[in-house]
């Protein structure tokens, strides 16, 4: 505090203005620095693992940058990685996630908005209940499931195939995004509707003339938090698809956890990035919204 | 939409009660059927199926309580709890105090806040097999973080959780730390930009420290955001399996077994359908007691709207 003495009272009244190294400030920065390297430091190894070539890294040191900068290890981690008997690398994961991604975000997307809407706007008697057995519904542990849905699936014909996995992801997306959007809808003033009711707009014409151009918002949060969470899913996609129709996740899983051959630790690590890039992406390009969706999905329940 | 109205007595209720909103009703059918079907069914299904002795398919020979004691004798499924336990128990604790932590630093008024928060956030848009897989190879023995301590002179110096069935779990926390903190963070500081800027005037007024304010004043006053982030950190603990699957594969040994894992090794490789029903029956259970005290308490006070 500036001292105060009877002759100087109509010095500077406001706060005293903060130095910039003072010591509060250098442990707040030091510690947030220390954390950040710990949080930094995964994707900084991998990404200089797989730059590297393998007699460097079993020389020695993760942590170094490559002496020599090779892209082999991410041409062999695409296109000749090996899974049991096939080499064909991850580009045949990436093809399997891709279009399973597609299908199940358009599906799933588009079944929770039209409910969202519906429970917002045309409540109908036992509606709430649904919705309430929805909700209490993401959180029963997915193992308590797992089987009656192998049943149901082989009884569609759909088990081990990609349109089944489509089927999978839209049921276990719908608490969250259905909650998103009865949500959004239910912000969105009632006049609205009942302006567009007297006019003699029925369910459907609301809902794409109204409802859909509002909503625009909450669908890019709502993609983006399907296509991060169906890209990561590895449960379903090791139980409900064969070999041939494993997404990215669980064909990098069987790349880098094989025991046969010897360990190209920089072709796995390659893997393992190409794997996580497509989030990544997501992550970095949508910015807050990637953190509104995540928050959005927080208060669930 | 069960009430049976007398067709006498209202001709006309009847088809009128079930024709109303009909649109919406016929929209709502996708989300009736995977509420009742799968999630009521299924579980209800699986709960029942628990009972029986039902090994490479569904059979309904009914055996009891036959599975339920012979997976609470079964050292691998002590194992898996435990494991669990002690997993469970520190990633509560830490996650919410680094998040907590992280999200005061954040709240400080620094620069960067922003590149910051990028940083701690960005693991959670991993998935657990990235994750895993990342931490596996920084963890690696030959290559990894001991050796490069080695390499730096200290040649007796040891840190080898992933191939040390005592510590092994300690490996597995710290990578799920990493991924999942920057949520709770992210959370706690939504949190924290929603208390008054007054509150903090007047502990400084009353002259009260800046870390005892924390303590005393602000996380009293966000209890329903710890309890939200308790939910949310619960919920993902109990289906801890991707993240073993990748960075240990269980071993060594049991070692890192978790329940999920238990039920998915019965159900489609050992073949002993009866085992994972009544497995995944205890992780409902567990979610139950769980989710009857914060029900209780998000909605036991008032009356839900």
């Amino acid at each position: 505090m500036a001292d105060i003495t009877p002759g100087l009272s109509d010095g500077p009244r406001g706060p005293k203005p903060k130095k910039a190294f003072s010591r509060a400030n250098i442990i707040l920065y030091g510690t947030l620095i220390m954390v950040s390297i710990y949080y930094l430091l995964p994707l900084y190894v991998m990404i200089m693992t797989s730059l590297k070539g393998m007699p460097e890294i079993r020389m020695g040191n993760v942590f170094g940058p490559p002496m020599e900068i090779t892209f082999e290890p991410w041409v062999k981690a695409w296109s000749q990685a090996c899974t049991g008997i096939n080499c064909d690398g991850l580009s045949r994961g990436f093809g399997n996630s891709v279009r399973i991604l597609i299908p199940s975000v358009l599906l799933s997307i588009t079944i929770a908005s039209v409910n969202g809407y519906a429970l917002s706007n045309w409540k109908f008697k036992g509606s709430e209940v649904f919705f309430t057995i929805l909700i209490i519904g993401a959180f029963i542990p997915y193992q308590t499931m797992l089987y009656p849905i192998v049943i149901l699936l082989r009884e569609l014909g759909l088990m081990g195939s990609i349109g089944g996995l489509v089927l999978v992801h839209t049921i276990f997306g719908m608490p969250i995004l259905t909650l998103l959007f009865r949500n959004y809808f239910a912000s969105i003033p009632q006049e609205l509707f009942k302006a567009a009711r007297v006019d003699g707009a029925g369910f459907w014409q609301i809902y794409f003339q109204i409802m859909l151009p509002m909503a625009l918002p909450i669908f890019v949060v709502a993609i983006i938090l399907q296509v991060t969470g169906i890209w990561n899913d590895f449960l379903f996609g090791v139980i409900y698809t064969k070999p041939a129709t494993y997404p990215m996740t669980v064909q990098l899983n069987n790349i880098v956890n094989s025991v046969q051959g010897i360990k190209e630790y920089n072709v796995n690590m390659a893997a393992t990035l190409l794997t996580g890039l497509v989030p990544l992406i997501i992550y970095f390009a949508s910015g807050k919204l990637f953190v509104r969706g995540i928050a959005a999905g927080a208060v669930k329940g | 939409m069960t009430v049976i109205s007398d067709p006498l007595m209202h001709p006309t209720k009847r088809p009128r009660r079930l024709f109303k909103n009909l649109m919406a009703k016929l929209a709502s059918i996708p989300m009736i059927l995977t509420a009742v079907v799968v999630f009521v069914g299924g579980t209800a299904w699986t709960v029942l199926y628990s009972f029986t002795g039902s090994r490479m398919l569904p059979k309904t020979n009914w055996v009891g309580l036959d599975q339920y004691e012979r997976l609470w004798s079964s050292d691998r499924w002590i194992i898996s709890i435990t494991n669990l336990g002690i997993y469970g128990s520190c990633s509560l604790v830490l996650t919410l105090v680094i998040g907590f932590s992280l999200a005061a630093c954040l709240d400080r008024k620094i620069r960067f806040e922003s590149a910051f928060r990028s940083i701690f956030l960005y693991p959670f848009a991993l998935s657990f097999v990235v994750t895993g897989l990342a931490w596996q190879w920084i963890l690696n023995p030959d290559f990894g973080l001991q050796s490069v301590v080695r390499g730096w002179g200290w040649e007796s110096f040891v840190f080898n959780p992933l191939n040390d069935a005592n510590t092994v779990i300690y490996g597995l926390l710290i990578a799920g730390l990493w991924q999942g903190t920057g949520l709770i963070m992210c959370i706690m500081l939504a949190g924290l930009r929603g208390i008054d800027e007054d509150i903090w005037k007047a502990t400084r007024v009353d002259g009260i420290g800046t870390i005892k304010t924390y303590i005393v004043v602000i996380i009293p006053m966000m209890r329903p955001v710890f309890i939200t982030s308790l939910v949310l950190i619960a919920s993902g603990i109990i289906k801890l399996y991707d993240l073993v699957v990748a960075q240990t594969g269980g071993g060594p040994g049991l070692a890192s077994e978790v329940p999920a894992k238990y039920v998915i090794e019965y159900m489609f490789r050992a073949q002993n359908l009866g085992q994972g029903f009544a497995a995944s029956t205890m992780m409902l259970c567990s979610v139950v007691v769980i989710m009857i005290p914060w029900a209780y308490l998000e909605f036991g006070g008032r009356k839900r709207g």
